[in-house]
């Protein structure tokens, strides 16, 4: 019927135009800098004559946004540091918010077939992928953060972030005035036990009356949540909360109600001036720097797992808050500092779990695989750890 | 006891949000369109009044500003699904798409940016009642803006001309056109409307809720309110019940493992959904109970050359 045919016609190119043009600003607004998101994009490098050395080109694999404040925020910083510390002899790109799983395969695939001569994943979900990829490239070396699985061309590398979790605690036991502190926590993994344990302990070693409150929140960035998080932690009677969680909405939340809390993973004083006690801090600048060089220098060696602590310089505790009485900070400047000379850990014995049992005896010292298996919560951590990881 | 008191003004606060979107998807629903791009809209919405209430400091500013945003996505939206036909559920569904990586584009500015710090809200008087006063009466203005909204869109659709049009418009275009109402401009401002309120809704979580902005802050928000208008049975009442009921069970969750309930927390973060397929599946048991109450034209496009 001919009348019907122009209005449809018009109607369709009209569509298709506005069907294009959104394509088009997804495209763009996604958010993905200096790597195209179409898969077709990515091509082998060209094999241009060098008449001086290519600079080494590095990529960073991040499961969050740079401005999430907190944990890609500080990978980038790192980032940042080996490009100040390299100058022209590198050339450094990343991928933010990357979904852990087949599209982290994607986008290290892509990244190994740019000509990136070294990797770095930052998220524990990433291994899987990595893993896969790195058997198919085996000239590009891949890195992965707080993983455990390694090949002659990957290997894994992590922080000690209980160790600023027990000086934290230190703070928290000589700051709470109800002997109540609270953990938001993002997945019962062992690292984040770790976290919840070393806390607990720095707070009973300078008051042993402390309980810890734990809610779980099941993601490890969702500000609304976590800001709902700790108001049920704050309404069920702690004063003081750490997270292990990725924004700053827990130190948020503690400021709106006169509370105390921590910043993690970066500087977060000045979001909550009140609240805020310190900052659990991780520089990965370091060992950045460090793999790179050896990359340059040809002496990089893959599976092996490389965990710094405050020793190194990976961790530490920052900006404690004027507030905290002068007995207190001096506990938590002396536990870092027996932390950082090696002559003390967080974990050493006697270490008791929440159901009574004893899992390290008196004046044992812990080894790295009893703290890779952290499974249980050590004794004043109330209620049981959510099953399965 | 003063904790259950927490938990219900936590609940009034968490239910906001999902009881904004949803009114707005309500009035979209009513008038026959339906509109799944709701997230977007909030997103959107989202970043431009943080970014207002970051320059001006204006709460009010701020929700203007959503309002707007949302409002003018929904334009959008209404142009393509109205005039040009389009198809309701995958244009919706591309405005979400839209909007989701629209916001995160151009909130890069404003990412782990503070907002000035705020004066905690109290009712003057009732705040100071020893339990009730806990529960109710110290919440943002919103909260209890968002309760007046749901009661004059009730007002609206039962008691009013207008809102009788609008209804005649979701039930049967057909008819409403033959006897003369502007079908298609009822259902433009319908979307307008109601975008403007997802817009407000958007802007209620990074300036009062959060409060802060990063990408994918509403983190699913706006698929729940379009759940809960079928929920409430497009009732506006009580769809401002579900909101705060499915708030509640969230906040209640987070309570219970803060109490050490030893049910995994999986499982407990579960509940909140779980709460609203249960009641679902019993308001369901009358198949006719919902074809009653549902829009007869939701989700039909409408052609007045017919």
């Amino acid at each position: 019927m001919p009348e019907l045919m122009n209005p449809h016609r018009r109607q369709l190119s009209l569509a298709g135009l506005s069907a294009l043009a959104a394509t088009t600003l997804l495209l763009v607004g996604c958010g993905k800098k200096e790597v195209p998101a179409a898969p077709a994009a990515a091509t082998a490098p060209a094999s241009a004559p060098a008449a001086k050395p290519e600079p080494l080109k590095a990529a960073w694999v991040y499961v969050g946004p740079v401005g999430d404040a907190g944990w890609t925020y500080a990978h980038d910083q790192g980032r940042k540091a080996v490009e100040a510390e390299f100058g022209d002899k590198i050339k450094t790109t990343f991928v933010e918010k990357v979904p852990e799983g087949a599209d982290a395969e994607r986008v290290i695939r892509d990244l190994a077939a740019q000509g990136n001569k070294i990797i770095f994943a930052t998220s524990f979900g990433f291994m899987e992928p990595m893993l896969k990829v790195a058997a198919e490239f085996p000239d590009v070396k891949f890195e992965h953060a707080t993983g455990y699985k390694t090949a002659p061309n990957m290997r894994v590398y992590d922080a000690r972030f209980y160790h600023d979790a027990y000086v934290s605690g230190i703070l928290a036991g000589g700051m709470t005035k109800t002997n109540t502190i609270g953990f938001v926590g993002s997945f019962p993994i062992p690292e984040v036990l770790r976290n919840i344990n070393a806390f607990t302990l720095g707070a009973q070693s300078v008051n042993p009356k402390v309980k810890t409150k734990v809610v779980w929140i099941n993601t490890w960035f969702d500000p609304p949540k976590e800001g709902d998080a700790a108001q049920s932690l704050i309404n069920g009677g702690a004063d003081v909360l750490l997270q292990n969680t990725d924004s700053t909405a827990v130190l948020q939340a503690a400021e709106k109600n006169g509370k105390f809390a921590f910043g993690w993973d970066s500087d977060m004083s000045a979001i909550a001036p009140k609240a805020h006690l310190a900052s659990n801090m991780v520089y990965w600048g370091p060992y950045y720097k460090k793999a790179v060089k050896e990359v340059m220098d040809g002496t990089w060696k893959g599976d092996t797992r490389t965990i710094w602590g405050k020793p190194e310089g990976a961790n530490d505790v920052i900006k404690i808050n004027e507030a905290v009485p002068e007995a207190i900070r001096k506990k938590a400047e002396e536990a870092a500092a027996a932390i950082k000379a090696g002559t003390r850990d967080p974990f050493d014995g006697p270490i008791v779990d929440s159901t009574g049992k004893e899992r390290l005896a008196k004046d044992a010292k812990p080894d790295q695989a009893f703290k890779d298996k952290v499974d249980f919560y050590v004794k004043g951590v109330e209620g049981k750890i959510p099953a399965g990881k | 006891m003063n904790e259950f008191a927490l938990l219900i003004a936590a609940t009034l606060l968490a239910g906001t949000p999902l009881a904004l979107a949803g009114l707005g998807l309500l009035i979209n629903e009513r008038a026959g369109v339906l509109n799944l791009g709701a997230e977007g809209m909030m997103l959107v919405a989202a970043v431009a009044g943080f970014a207002v209430a970051l320059s001006t400091g204006s709460d009010l500013l701020a929700f203007a500003a959503g309002a707007a945003a949302g409002a003018l996505l929904a334009a959008v939206f209404g142009l393509l699904v109205i005039w040009l036909n389009t198809n309701q559920y995958a244009t919706g569904l591309a405005l979400s798409l839209f909007g989701y990586g629209f916001s995160a584009f151009v909130g890069v500015g404003v990412v782990g940016k503070k907002l000035a710090d705020r004066t905690a809200f109290e009712v003057p008087g009732l705040a100071q009642l020893p339990w009730l006063g806990d529960a109710l009466f110290k919440q943002h203005p919103m909260v209890y803006a968002t309760m007046a909204i749901a009661v004059g869109m009730a007002a609206f659709f039962y008691k009013s001309r207008t809102g009788l049009v609008l209804r005649a418009v979701g039930e049967s275009p057909e008819s409403a056109h033959a006897l003369g109402y502007p079908v298609r401009r009822v259902r433009f401002l319908a979307v307008l409307a109601g975008g403007a309120l997802c817009g407000v809704a958007g802007a209620f979580l990074s300036v009062v809720y959060a409060p802060l902005w990063v990408e994918g802050l509403t983190a699913g928000r706006g698929w729940i309110a379009l759940a809960l208008t079928t929920f409430a049975t497009w009732r506006p009442i009580r769809l401002l019940l579900g909101a705060y009921l499915f708030g509640g069970v969230t906040m209640l969750q987070f309570q219970l493992q803060g109490m050490g309930v030893e049910v995994p927390s999986q499982w407990l973060a579960m509940l909140p959904y779980i709460a609203t397929i249960v009641v679902l599946a019993l308001i369901s048991r009358n198949a006719a109970f919902i074809r009653i109450n549902m829009p007869a034209s939701l989700g039909k496009p409408f052609h007045p050359s017919h």
